[in-house]
C-alpha cells in the first residue's frame, strides 16, 4: 500500500512536532523514519497509527484519506517500544487478540495465531506468559501480534532500542526477513542511523519535525543534501569546517591561515561555508589539495585512524598502516570526489 | 560499632549490659506493650471461652469444657447474628465491589474537574460513621425520609426501613454498601492507576470497544487488586458494628432482630456480663475471619502476572 503524507502538520501546545511534511512512502518497502530524539519521528508514527489526531494536513492510504478515520479502520499493525503485550493473557492468546476483536471463531484465530508463531519462530512458547520470555521474543509476539489481522502498514516504534547489542543485531536482521517474506509496507522509527542504514529500503531523515531527505540508504550518506543529513550519517562522524570561498574559488579556513584546493569550484567568491570531509574522503596521492600535520594516530578495533591538523582545523580520517607517517610529520592530503561536500553555512544546503 | 567495641573494653561485664540479653533492653518497651495489650488478652479469651462458670469478678470458674461453645451454638440469637452477619457480607462486600470497580472506572478518565469528583467520592472516609448513619436514619425514615419520597415516585409503597423487623437488614446492607465504597474505590483507583496506558492504545488499534478493553484488560489486570479489596471488605464486614447504633438507637434491630456477631460479643459481655458467651463467640469470629485470611493469601500468590 503506497501512503501519501500530504503538507501534515503536529502542533502540541508549546511546540510543532511535525512541521508541514510531504512525502510518498513506497509500497511493500521497509522505510525508517531517523532522526534525533525530539525530532517528531514518533509523533509521526502516532499519526500515521491514527492515536495521535493531525493538526493540519492529510494522510492518504492508497486512495483513502484516512486522516480523521479512527485507528481500528485503518488497518494498521502497531509494535510498540516495550512491545505492550498484555501481561494476563499467554502468547497464543496475545496474538489471538486481534482477530478476537474480529470475532473470528476461535479455530480458525489459533490456526491463524498458529501460522503467525511459526513465522516469526516463537512456536514452541505459545503457553507462556509474556514476563517468561526474553526481550527478543516479546518482540517477536509483539510482530506476530501486529501482523495477525494482515496489516497494510506495519509501523514499529524504536523496535530494537530495548535490545541487548546482540539481540538488536538478531532482531534486525529478523525484521528484515519477516518484511520480505510478508512484503507488507513496513515503517518504524530509530534514532540510530546504523539500524536504519543497515536494514531499510530507503530512510526518511527528520529534524525538529522537519522533513531534511528522504533515501536509500546509500544515496543518502553518499549524496546528501543538507548539512545536517551529512552529519547525522556516518561513523566516525564527517568533519566539518568552517570558512569562505577565496578569489580562486577554493576553500579558506576562516582565520586565513590555510587554503584548501576545492576538485569542484561550486561556491561564490566570499561566500562562508561548510566544508564536509567524511574520514574516508582523504588520501596521500599524488594531487595534492592541502598540507596538514599529524597530531595522533590510533587504532581502534580493525580501523586505523588518524587525527590531523590543517590550519587551525583538525579533523580525523582513515589512515591505512602503508603509511609510516609519525606524529608531528607534515604530509599533503588529497581530497576524493566522493565524500566531500560544500555546504552553505547559513542554510546549511549542499552547494 | 567501633565506639561499642571500645565501650565494651572499658567496662567488660558490667551488669546486663554487653551481655547477651542486651537487645531484649531495647526492645522491652514494645515487648512489654505487645504483652500487655495484645498477647495477654488474646491468650486469656482463648482460656475464658473454654471455663465453664466463670465469674469476671472472682475469676473462679468451675472446670474447662466445651459448655460455652455448645451454649451459644444453640442459642437463637446467636445464630441469627450469624446468619445476619452472612447476609452482611454476602450482599454488601460483592455489591460494593462491583459498584466501585464502575466508579473507580470513571474516576481514572482524564477529563476537566476530576479532582472535584475524586474528592467527593473520598469525602465519606473522613466523616465520622455516627454522623453519617445519622444522616442515613433520616433519609431511611418512613414518613419524612428522601428514600421513600423517591421511590414513591415510582408508586411504591412507603416502606419501614427502621421499623419493619423484615426490613432491617436492608437498610444496613444499603448503607453498608454505601459506607464501605470510598475505601474500596481508593484501592482500586490505585490499582487502575497501575495499568499502563499502553495496554489500552494497543487495543484500541486493534479495535478493541470500551467494555471489551474492560474485561479483557482492565479487569484481568485488576483481579489481583480486586480480589485483595474483596478479602479486606469480607473480613470488615464481618465485623459490622458500629453501623448498627446509629440506625437503630443503639439496639440491634427494631426487636432484637438484627444481631450481628460483633453486636452479640459487644452485648455478652457489657450487657448480659456472660464473658464466656462473649469469648466463644469471638473465637468462632476469629475462625471465620481467619479462614477469609487464608483464602486471601492462597488467591493473591496464584494472581500474579508481573
Amino acid at each position: 500500500m503506497q501512503i501519501k503524507i500530504d503538507h501534515l502538520t503536529k502542533k502540541f501546545p508549546d511546540t510543532v512536532a511535525v512541521d508541514d511534511f510531504t512525502m510518498d512512502f513506497e509500497s511493500g518497502k521497509l522505510t525508517a523514519l531517523l532522526g534525533p530524539s525530539g525530532c517528531g519521528k514518533s509523533t509521526m508514527l502516532n499519526m500515521l497509527a491514527g492515536i495521535l489526531p493531525v493538526t493540519e494536513g492529510h494522510i492518504y492510504f492508497d486512495d483513502d484519506d484516512v486522516t480523521d478515520m479512527p485507528p481500528q479502520k485503518r488497518g494498521v499493525g502497531l509494535v510498540f517500544q516495550n512491545y505492550a503485550l498484555y501481561p494476563h493473557m499467554t502468547v497464543l492468546e496475545n496474538i489471538c487478540f486481534p482477530l478476537e476483536i474480529q470475532k473470528v471463531n476461535k479455530a480458525e484465530r489459533i490456526e491463524k495465531a498458529k501460522e503467525m508463531a511459526k513465522l516469526v519462530q516463537i512456536d514452541q512458547y505459545l503457553d507462556r506468559l509474556p514476563k517468561e520470555l526474553s526481550g527478543g521474543q516479546q518482540q517477536r509476539v509483539a510482530i506476530a501480534r501486529a501482523l495477525i489481522k494482515n496489516p497494510r502498514l506495519l509501523l514499529l516504534d524504536e523496535p530494537l532500542s530495548n535490545l541487548d547489542a546482540r539481540l538488536r543485531l538478531e532482531m534486525r536482521e529478523e525484521i528484515r526477513r519477516i518484511q520480505q517474506e510478508t512484503k507488507v509496507t513496513t515503517i518504524f522509527v530509530t534514532h540510530d542511523q546504523e539500524e536504519a542504514m543497515s536494514i531499510s529500503d530507503s530512510i526518511v531523515l527528520m529534524k525538529n519535525g522537519v522533513l531534511m531527505q528522504v533515501d536509500k540508504p546509500q544515496e543518502l550518506y553518499d549524496d546528501p543534501k543538507h548539512q545536517f543529513v551529512a552529519s547525522f550519517l556516518g561513523n566516525p562522524p564527517i568533519n566539518m569546517i568552517d570558512g569562505k570561498i577565496n578569489e580562486d574559488g577554493d576553500f579558506e579556513l576562516l582565520d586565513n591561515s590555510t587554503v584548501i584546493k576545492l576538485n569542484s569550484k561550486v561556491g561564490q567568491v566570499g561566500q562562508e561555508v561548510v566544508l564536509g570531509i567524511r574520514p574516508e574522503a582523504i588520501t596521500f596521492d599524488e594531487v595534492k589539495n592541502a598540507k596538514a600535520e599529524i597530531i595522533q594516530r590510533y587504532t581502534m578495533g580493525k580501523e586505523e585512524l588518524a587525527n590531523i591538523k590543517i590550519g587551525s582545523a583538525e579533523i580525523r580520517v582513515y589512515l591505512s598502516s602503508d603509511y609510516t607517517y609519525k606524529t608531528g610529520d607534515i604530509i599533503e592530503i588529497t581530497l576524493r570526489d566522493k565524500g566531500v561536500f560544500l555546504f552553505d553555512k547559513e542554510s546549511g544546503k549542499r552547494l | 560499632m567501633a565506639a561499642a567495641v571500645l565501650g565494651s573494653k572499658k567496662k567488660s561485664g558490667s551488669g546486663i549490659f554487653n551481655t547477651k540479653w542486651e537487645p531484649f533492653i531495647y526492645l522491652a518497651p514494645f515487648l512489654i506493650g505487645i504483652i500487655v495489650f495484645t498477647l495477654y488478652p488474646v491468650i486469656n479469651i482463648v482460656l475464658i471461652s473454654f471455663k465453664e462458670g466463670y465469674r469476671q469478678i472472682t475469676g473462679a470458674f468451675t472446670g474447662y469444657g466445651l459448655g460455652n461453645y455448645a451454649r451459644i451454638l444453640s442459642d437463637p440469637y446467636f445464630i441469627n447474628a450469624l446468619k445476619n452477619t452472612a447476609m452482611y457480607v454476602i450482599f454488601v462486600v460483592p455489591i460494593s465491589t462491583v459498584l466501585s470497580l464502575f466508579f473507580a472506572n470513571l474516576l481514572n478518565q482524564k477529563i476537566k474537574g476530576i479532582a472535584i469528583f475524586q474528592t467527593a467520592f473520598f469525602l465519606p472516609m473522613v466523616t465520622s460513621v455516627t454522623a453519617i448513619g445519622l444522616v442515613w436514619k433520616l433519609m431511611f425514615n418512613d414518613r419524612i425520609g428522601v428514600i421513600n419520597a423517591v421511590l414513591g415516585l415510582f408508586g411504591v409503597e412507603p416502606i419501614g426501613w427502621l421499623i419493619d423487623p423484615s426490613m432491617n437488614i436492608w437498610a444496613l446492607i444499603i448503607y453498608g454498601i454505601w459506607n464501605m465504597m470510598p475505601f474500596t474505590i481508593i484501592l482500586l483507583l490505585s490499582g487502575l492507576q497501575n495499568i499502563d496506558p499502553l495496554y489500552y492504545t494497543a487495543a484500541r488499534v486493534d479495535g478493541a470497544s470500551s467494555s471489551k478493553q474492560f474485561f479483557r484488560i482492565t479487569v484481568p489486570l485488576l483481579a489481583p487488586t480486586i480480589g485483595l479489596t474483596c478479602i479486606i471488605n469480607m473480613i470488615s464486614a464481618s465485623k459490622v458494628f458500629g453501623e448498627l447504633f446509629p440506625l437503630f438507637n443503639g439496639s440491634p434491630g427494631t426487636a432484637y432482630n438484627l444481631f450481628t456477631v460483633v453486636y452479640y460479643i459487644y452485648y455478652e459481655f457489657s450487657v448480659s456480663r456472660h464473658l464466656g458467651y462473649a469469648a466463644a463467640a469471638s473465637i468462632i469470629l476469629f475462625l471465620i475471619v481467619f479462614v477469609f485470611t487464608m483464602i486471601q493469601l492462597y488467591v493473591q500468590r496464584k494472581w500474579k502476572y508481573y
